[in-house]
């Protein structure tokens, strides 16, 4: 497929966007700084306000950073999850990877509570929630790994990861409905998503995991376009189904996994990326598509980000309502725009 | 067509296929050859898929042995199978929003690297498919613009790009008209006969099956009988191929007619 050369074009105006997009995401906040500051600040290092060199490495690019990435891995993760489920309805959290880290989140936040005498410290510091909830995620996605194994239906697999999903949305309900109203307003704050809270060293760990994920995803490049045919034709042109699907399943679980934990469930992004992506390139071969949703899903982020902050200049939205709110309607009209969801 | 180039590619000996606790039929014994385009008919539910199914290692067969190319079945890994045997199934390729180049391509997978990079020698096999089912006019479209008639040469020129000895196809003309059953049934013949493959078929059309194959595996629930369409009209196999109170086969015109 000589696609090189016919997508140069549209992956250079892709990366000059993200440029854009995260120079612009870091001029803008509740602090104002000057445009021109910002990009003396970035290019030459010139400090002409020590708060203002402050916010910026301190707080604005970590955020940018973090946006980078959480849009990157959660639009991979969607790709990985709609080809290998041939769903274009699936999303990284349909195997309960996201349902696994809110509970992993909400028994770290509200379980003290009700398991009294477990732990009457406070234990709910955003290092040690993002390690529950990453437990979280990971024990329900071995769990629905031990199930898969038996099963050889993905669309049987997917039922099974609603069915987690469900369990454990029951448990946070349940863990919600005894705990004190100041434990259930914290695990409603981490539930909107946060892009802002992470260290120079929680980012490294998230940018490690995330590039992990991303490998294993262009390891299973081949495996993914043979899919596109289905698991019988895969199967035929010398397709190992098994270890192909536990390969993605894994890189879907340390993405979407890993994002959850460190900023929270972001909604949307994992689903309507790949939707974008394929409308926009007008292809389904992988090997065009992965770094377009790595590029995309970044963008939107920071575009997310960008709108989160604007309203009130003192106050953040919650990310989670931004990206549904942006997300969800453009998918609407790229399906009554072209009828049918093509996947 | 010389015999003394020809060689078995597909034997199975008191095969029994079917699933877990249901014996779907059984003693089923045929030896195919290099070349030779071969159908498969017997009535709904005998079989005929599962049977497909089980020679391309889809499903495994209850007992009784098949070979591929001299190798037991069982000693072949997915990999090595893929460069014995493909495939052309009846459900439908999960997404539509490839091109047909692009499908065709991936028949290629078996040999590209593990990123998929197509080799000169690849490009030239896909090619090469592509012209033998006149498909020039539409290798930028993508499968959703297809007919079915259209979009069923495609399927045979990803499992012909796949290069294997043995096509193996799941009634390959259904939902097609007769002009285009037989568009497909002579193109498959042809292939056989250029590409000296082994194609092996499913089919309901039983008429066209008797006048274009080399030989005819009429499936029975236990006796299945093997051999060319004359020396199986001879043999009077197909007067029990269907229950004869509503339709008898009438050996001189090699059609079946309603019994009124």
């Amino acid at each position: 497929m000589e696609n090189t050369t016919k997508y140069q074009n549209s992956f250079v105006l892709l990366g000059i966007t993200l440029v854009i997009c995260f120079i612009l995401n870091i001029s803008l906040g509740s602090v104002s700084i000057p445009f021109k500051s910002t990009l003396s600040e970035l290019f030459s290092g010139n400090i002409e306000n020590e708060s203002w060199h402050y916010i910026i490495w301190k707080y604005r690019i970590p955020k940018a950073l973090t946006a980078i990435l959480a849009g990157s891995a959660l639009a991979l993760s969607g790709l990985l999850m709609q080809t290998l489920f041939r769903n274009p309805l699936a999303g990284p959290f349909v195997l309960g990877i996201s349902s696994g880290a809110s509970l992993g989140a909400a028994l770290l936040i509200m379980g003290a509570s009700i398991f009294s005498g477990v732990a009457t410290f406070e234990i709910a510091n955003s290092v040690s929630l993002a390690l529950g909830a990453s437990l979280g995620s990971f024990l329900v996605l071995l769990a629905v790994l031990t199930v898969a194994s038996r099963v050889k239906d993905t669309m049987a697999l997917l039922i099974i990861g609603l069915m987690f999903g469900s369990i454990t949305a029951a448990i946070v309900s349940v863990l919600s409905y005894f705990t004190t109203s100041e434990k259930l307003q914290r695990y409603v704050y981490w539930s909107f998503g946060s892009l802002g809270d992470l260290s120079w060293y929680q980012l490294s760990l998230l940018g490690g995991i995330i590039l992990m994920g991303i490998l294993l995803g262009i390891a299973s490049i081949k495996s993914l376009n043979a899919l596109l045919l289905g698991e019988n034709y895969a199967r035929s042109m010398g397709l190992q189904l098994k270890k192909s699907r536990y390969i993605i399943i894994i890189a879907t679980a340390l993405l979407a996994g890993s994002v959850t934990a460190f900023a929270g469930p972001i909604a949307f992004v994992g689903l309507a990326v790949p939707h974008l992506t394929r409308q926009i390139f007008n292809t389904t071969d992988h090997k065009v598509l992965m770094p377009a949703v790595l590029l995309y899903g970044a963008i939107l982020m920071l575009l997310c980000d960008i709108v989160a902050q604007i309203p009130s200049s003192a106050n953040v939205l919650p990310i989670n309502a931004i990206t549904s709110i942006i997300g969800a309607p453009v998918v609407i009209w790229l399906l009554t725009r072209k009828r049918r969801m093509l996947f | 067509m010389s015999s003394d180039t020809q060689h078995i590619t597909i034997s199975t000996k008191d095969l029994t296929i079917g699933y877990k606790n249901v014996t779907v039929a059984n003693t089923i014994n045929f030896d195919s050859l290099s070349g030779e385009f071969i159908g498969i008919v017997g009535i709904n539910g005998i079989g005929k898929s599962t049977l497909l199914r089980t020679l391309a290692k889809i499903q495994p067969s209850l007992s009784g042995s098949i070979s591929i190319e001299g190798k037991a079945l069982n000693t072949l890994d997915t990999s090595a199978l893929a460069s014995e045997i493909s495939i052309v199934l009846t459900e439908p390729i999960a997404s539509k929003n490839l091109t047909v180049q692009e499908v065709i391509a991936l028949g290629r997978q078996p040999y590209t690297n593990w990123i998929g990079t197509l080799t000169e020698q690849d490009t030239s096999k896909i090619k090469e498919a592509i012209q033998m089912l006149q498909l020039e006019d539409l290798v930028h479209k993508k499968c959703y613009e297809l007919s079915d008639g259209q979009l069923q040469r495609v399927m045979i020129a990803r499992a012909l790009a796949q290069d294997t000895s043995i096509i193996l196809l799941d009634e390959p003309t259904t939902h097609l008209d007769l002009y285009h059953k037989v568009q497909i049934l002579k193109l498959l013949k042809s292939i056989t006969e250029e590409t000296k493959k082994t194609i092996l078929f499913t089919s309901h059309e039983i008429e066209m099956v008797i006048q274009l194959c080399d030989k005819l595996l009429l499936l029975k629930e236990s006796d299945s009988s093997y051999g060319t369409p004359n020396e199986l009209i001879e043999k009077r196999a197909f007067d029990t191929l269907f229950p004869s109170d509503t339709v008898i086969f009438d050996a001189n015109t090699g059609t079946f007619r309603i019994q009124k």
